[in-house]
C-alpha cells in the first residue's frame, strides 16, 4: 500500500489514490490532494461538500451519494458538477479522506 | 488483464426505447454513472421511452408483470388487478434504499449534471405530442439523423 507524506504527515492511500485511514486527513492534507486533482485552492463551496461528506461519512460508513448532498448536504447537482469537475462524488471523497464511493448512483 | 491498453471511454450515447419501469431504470442509471465519471452523456428517448420524459406519464411507470419470466411470477397472476402497482411500490422501495431517486428527480438529476436528454422526432409525431408535453430539461425534439450528430465520438447504448 503507497504511503505519501503529504503537508508533513505519513499518509497510507490504496493503489487508486484513496486514504485508506481517515484520522490521517487534514485540512492541510485535503487542500494538497485538491490540487493534485487539478482542483487548485478550495473555496468556502468546496468545504461545504467536504465537511458534509466527512459528517455524514461518520454517521453512515460510507461516502454519500451525490443525491444526497444535495438533498441533505444542501449542495445543489449543478454546484457539485462545477466545483469538481469530471467526476464529482469520487474527486469529492478523494479530497475529503474518503475511500471510493461504491454505490452506482 | 490483457496487454492492450485501450483508451478511456470520453461518451455515451443511450437510447431509452422501453417505457416500464425496468426498461428505463437502466439507461438512466448508465447516463448518470457516465457523468459521474466525468464521461459526457447525451439520452435520446424514443417509442415508449418517451413515458419517462413526459410530465403526465413520468411519475406513473410500472414494473411489467405480465410476460416477464424474471419476475417469478405466472403472466396470468400478473395479470391481476394491482398486481403491476404492488410490485412497482416494492421495487421504488428498495430504489429509495440504495438512493436512486424517482424517475422526474433522475431526470433533474441527469439535466443538472450535464448530460443532454433528446425526445425522438419521429415518436413525437406519431403519438401526437408537443415539446410543452415533455419536461423542460428536454434539450430539444431530434430526427435520426441528428441523433447520430450528437452521437459523435460517442458509445452509442441501445436500451
Amino acid at each position: 500500500m503507497p504511503v505519501k507524506e503529504i503537508a508533513g504527515i505519513q499518509v497510507d492511500f490504496d493503489d487508486e489514490g484513496f486514504m485508506t485511514n481517515p484520522d490521517q486527513w487534514t485540512k492541510e492534507v485535503a487542500q494538497a490532494l485538491a490540487k493534485e486533482e487539478g482542483i487548485g485552492e478550495l473555496t468556502d463551496g468546496h468545504w461545504k461538500v467536504i465537511d458534509f461528506m466527512r459528517n455524514d461519512f461518520k454517521e453512515k460508513g460510507q461516502p454519500p451519494t451525490i443525491r444526497r448532498i444535495n438533498k441533505v448536504g444542501g449542495v445543489p447537482t449543478k454546484d457539485l458538477y462545477t466545483l469538481f469537475p469530471k467526476g464529482p462524488a469520487k474527486k469529492a471523497a478523494k479530497i475529503a479522506g474518503l475511500g471510493k464511493p461504491q454505490g452506482c448512483v | 488483464m490483457s496487454e492492450k491498453e485501450y483508451p478511456p471511454l470520453e461518451k455515451v450515447s443511450i437510447v431509452i426505447s422501453k417505457g416500464s419501469l425496468d426498461g428505463i431504470y437502466p439507461g438512466l442509471i448508465m447516463a448518470n454513472g457516465a457523468r459521474m465519471e466525468g464521461i459526457d452523456a447525451t439520452v435520446f428517448f424514443t417509442f415508449f421511452g418517451l413515458e419517462a420524459i413526459l410530465k403526465k406519464r413520468m411519475k406513473k411507470i410500472k414494473v411489467a408483470t405480465v410476460g416477464n419470466p424474471a419476475m417469478h411470477m405466472p403472466s396470468l397472476l400478473g395479470m391481476l388487478p394491482g398486481m403491476s402497482a404492488f410490485a412497482t411500490s416494492m421495487m421504488k422501495k428498495e430504489m429509495d434504499r440504495l438512493d436512486i431517486p424517482p424517475v422526474d428527480e433522475f431526470i433533474e438529476m441527469l439535466s443538472d449534471a450535464g448530460a443532454e436528454l433528446y425526445a425522438c422526432k419521429a415518436t413525437v409525431e406519431m403519438f401526437h405530442l408537443a415539446k410543452d408535453d415533455f419536461v423542460p430539461q428536454v434539450d430539444a425534439i431530434i430526427n435520426v439523423a441528428t441523433f447520430y450528430e450528437k452521437s459523435a465520438g460517442a458509445q452509442i447504448i441501445f436500451t
